[in-house]
């Protein structure tokens, strides 16, 4: 228990966390780097669903990268259970991958095309050097695909054969294969229809409570997030502008609001007409010195160019990063 | 008369039957949206549409498509060609699709309207300006002479927008049009589509499985399962009193705001395996209403009080 003492209820801590990105650098080219996480601090509690929000390209899928050691950060730390991952040997990365998964944004991407899918979902056991004798192999196989709603029919399938959501659904059958403390899930339901969505939302909850999971879990669906997650983490380019401690809290960073009014609500009893934010997201290579958010807010001024704003917690763990937030 | 009119197509590929059945019915200044499960041939239906079907080396078996008063099955790939871009535009879920990366944006819209409409490079390039203006996009003539690579996402998909409006269609099929993009810039896509279906006329079929978006944008849905027409119904019943079995699971589907933490559950079962259809009506396996005839029998697509269902059972 001196893991869970020493990182109390948070599973996973991230500090100061930092990742550049760097291009050019040719011939006449001049290097030009930016941040696509730009010092995010956060703390990701134990059994509990942190939800991740923002505009595309916002550095959401690099901080899941950061967050599982898959991509090295350049400033900053995470820790895992107490355990600095920066500071772990090969050996004890391996061990601690078995306890830490992705699911990943892209269906296309995740699943070897060559490999059927059968093998696909065996093929987190070889990493790990678990041999499967065939009956327990078809076993592991039929339990998972079953899990997430798929035929055991499809076993045999390569992956070109299913379509864009069934794809999905493999990978995430996959990612649950070792049985997981912590998922990191990348937009885990962007490609699939509301009842599939439903399942693997049910099904992620029912895990969470009988095997006491962790999830960060990113997504460009705000209904689902204000159902699904216990907090609410919006980030705007790179940055951190709000948490929002409960799903029904209301935000009051501009940018957070933004996004919130932008979502159309499944009832067309209730169509609304979306105020059109002004302005195009900066490039990310930009530098910023104030608020990221200030090229399109209708409340920025002088201040909010000129220096960034600071997280600061308005209790009850909403915290904001904004000069003037809305009342 | 509607403008599209698509009467019980079904579709083979290889040995498999992906859609078997399929009707619906577009007008002008329609926005009509299709849903369905992942796999339920929504993308294939608009691959009918578009007459690309032979390019994955599918055929239509039996069924017919009418747009504008001509019978689109068995068309002429050299006539196709002439329907296409010009009369039926095409926005697909990757805005890399439809853009040549070493092409300047600029120049890959002026084509269209040279090409369709016959307009000289002067009258393309303002035509151009004025449809990128029309999507919102800051500085018309700075993206003119940008190369793909040079712009988000957002702004790509809306290129691929101006694209599509750029030889004036009468229809436009748009398959899954905003699932890459933000919320915040999704949002005003969708606006700025259905503003100029209503200014223009157009009729626009819109491929989500976004329900928000749905809700939002249109006038009438299209439901899918397993490859045929499970309902079409206006939009207010489609949510309020959806007449078949699997829509009213679709609505029971969607989070909704304050709904109690474990209450969101999923329709029980799989969906069906397209080499594994079930006998009868192919929700069956799934259906709390299925009786002896549900598996014996297929259900035909029927009027019911609203819309046309294929249900023994549900209401008339
Ligand atoms: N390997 C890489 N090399 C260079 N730049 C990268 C790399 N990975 C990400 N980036 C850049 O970092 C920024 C953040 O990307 P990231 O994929 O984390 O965004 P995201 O929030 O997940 O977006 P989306 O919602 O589209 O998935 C982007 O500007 C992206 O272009
Ligand atoms: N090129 C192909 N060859 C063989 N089968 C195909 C092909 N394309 C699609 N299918 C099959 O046809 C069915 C319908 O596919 P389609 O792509 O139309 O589904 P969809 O409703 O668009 O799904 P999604 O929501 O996942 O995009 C699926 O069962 C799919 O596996
Ligand atoms: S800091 Fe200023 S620019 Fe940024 S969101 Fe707040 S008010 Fe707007
Ligand atoms: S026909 Fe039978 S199985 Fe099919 S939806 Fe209706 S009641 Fe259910
Ligand atoms: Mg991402
Ligand atoms: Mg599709």
């Amino acid at each position: 228990m001196n893991a869970l003492d020493a990182s109390g209820d948070n599973l996973v801590q991230i500090t100061d966390l930092t990742r550049e990105f760097s291009s050019g650098g040719g011939f006449l080219k001049p290097r030009r780097t930016m941040r696509a996480v730009n010092n995010v601090s956060l703390d990701v509690p134990r059994g509990k669903v942190t939800g991740v929000v923002g505009e595309s390209g916002c550095g959401k899928s690099t901080l899941a990268r950061l967050v599982l050691r898959l991509l090295e950060a350049t400033k900053g730390t995470v820790t895992f259970d107490g355990k600095d991952l920066s500071t772990q040997s090969q050996a004890e990365m391996r061990r601690l991958r078995r306890r830490m998964q992705m699911v990943f944004q892209d269906p296309y991407s995740a699943i070897d095309p060559r490999y059927t899918i059968r093998r696909a979902l065996l093929e987190p056991f070889q990493v790990q050097g678990e041999a499967k004798s065939a009956s327990e192999a078809k076993a592991t196989v039929d339990e998972l695909i079953s899990m997430v709603g798929l035929s055991p029919r499809m076993m045999a399938s390569f992956p070109h054969q299913l379509s864009g959501g069934q794809k999905q659904r493999v990978g995430i059958a996959r990612a649950l294969a070792l049985r997981p403390s912590f998922l990191v899930l990348d937009e885990p339901t962007a490609s699939l229809d509301v009842s599939i969505q439903a399942q693997i939302i049910d099904l992620l909850e029912s895990l969470k409570e009988e095997l006491g999971l962790t999830y960060l879990f990113i997504s460009h669906d705000l209904s689902l997030v204000r159902y699904f997650c216990d907090r609410v983490v919006v980030m705007y380019l790179g940055r951190l502008v709000e948490i929002l401690p409960g799903a029904g809290a209301r935000p009051r960073h501009h940018y957070a609001h933004a996004l919130l009014d932008s979502n159309f609500e499944p009832d067309p009893t209730r169509r609304k007409v979306v105020t059109m934010l002004g302005g195009e997201i900066p490039s990310p290579f930009a530098k910023i010195p104030g608020c990221a958010f200030a090229a399109r807010c209708p409340a920025a001024n002088d201040l909010c160019m000129r220096e960034r704003p600071p997280l600061t917690d308005l209790g009850n763990g909403h915290m904001i990063a904004c000069h003037n937030p809305m009342d | 008369m509607a403008l599209l009119s698509v009467q019980s197509i079904s579709v083979s590929i290889g040995k498999l039957n992906p859609l078997d059945g399929i009707t619906f019915t577009i007008d002008k200044g329609e926005i009509l949206g299709l849903v369905g499960e992942s796999g339920s041939g929504k993308s294939l239906t608009a691959m009918c549409v578009m007459g690309l079907l032979p390019r994955i080396g599918g055929a239509i078996t039996k069924g017919s498509i009418v747009f504008d008063g001509c019978e689109l099955i068995g068309l002429p790939e050299i006539e196709f060609r002439r329907l296409r871009g010009k009369r039926i535009a095409l926005i697909s879920q990757n805005p890399m699709t439809s853009l040549d990366p070493i092409i300047l944006i600029g120049a890959q819209i002026d084509q269209v309207s040279k090409l369709h409409l016959g307009l000289s490079a002067e009258a393309a390039k303002a035509r151009s300006l004025d449809l990128i203006a029309q999507l919102r996009i800051p500085e018309p003539a700075a993206i003119h002479r940008a190369y793909p690579h040079q712009l988000s996402g957002g702004m790509k998909q809306r290129i691929v927008i101006a694209m599509a409006l750029a030889a004036d269609p009468d229809l436009i099929v748009a398959d899954e049009p905003t699932t890459a993009l933000d919320v915040t810039i999704q949002a005003q896509i969708i606006q700025i589509m259905v503003e100029l279906v209503r200014d223009r006329g157009l009729a626009l079929m819109l491929i989500t499985h976004d329900m928000g978006v749905v809700a939002q944008a249109c006038d009438r849905v299209v439901v899918l399962y397993s490859g045929r027409v499970a309902e079409m119904n206006a939009i207010g019943e489609i949510f309020a009193e959806p007449k078949h079995p699997y829509t009213r699971e679709l609505i029971r589907c969607i989070p909704r705001l304050g709904q109690e933490p474990g209450s969101l559950k999923g329709i029980p079962g799989t969906v069906p395996s397209i080499i594994d259809y079930p006998d009868g009506c192919r929700f069956n396996p799934r259906c709390g209403d299925a009786r002896e005839l549900c598996r014996a029998q297929v259900p035909a697509l029927e009027r019911k009080s609203s819309g046309l269902a294929a249900c023994h059972f549900s209401e008339v």
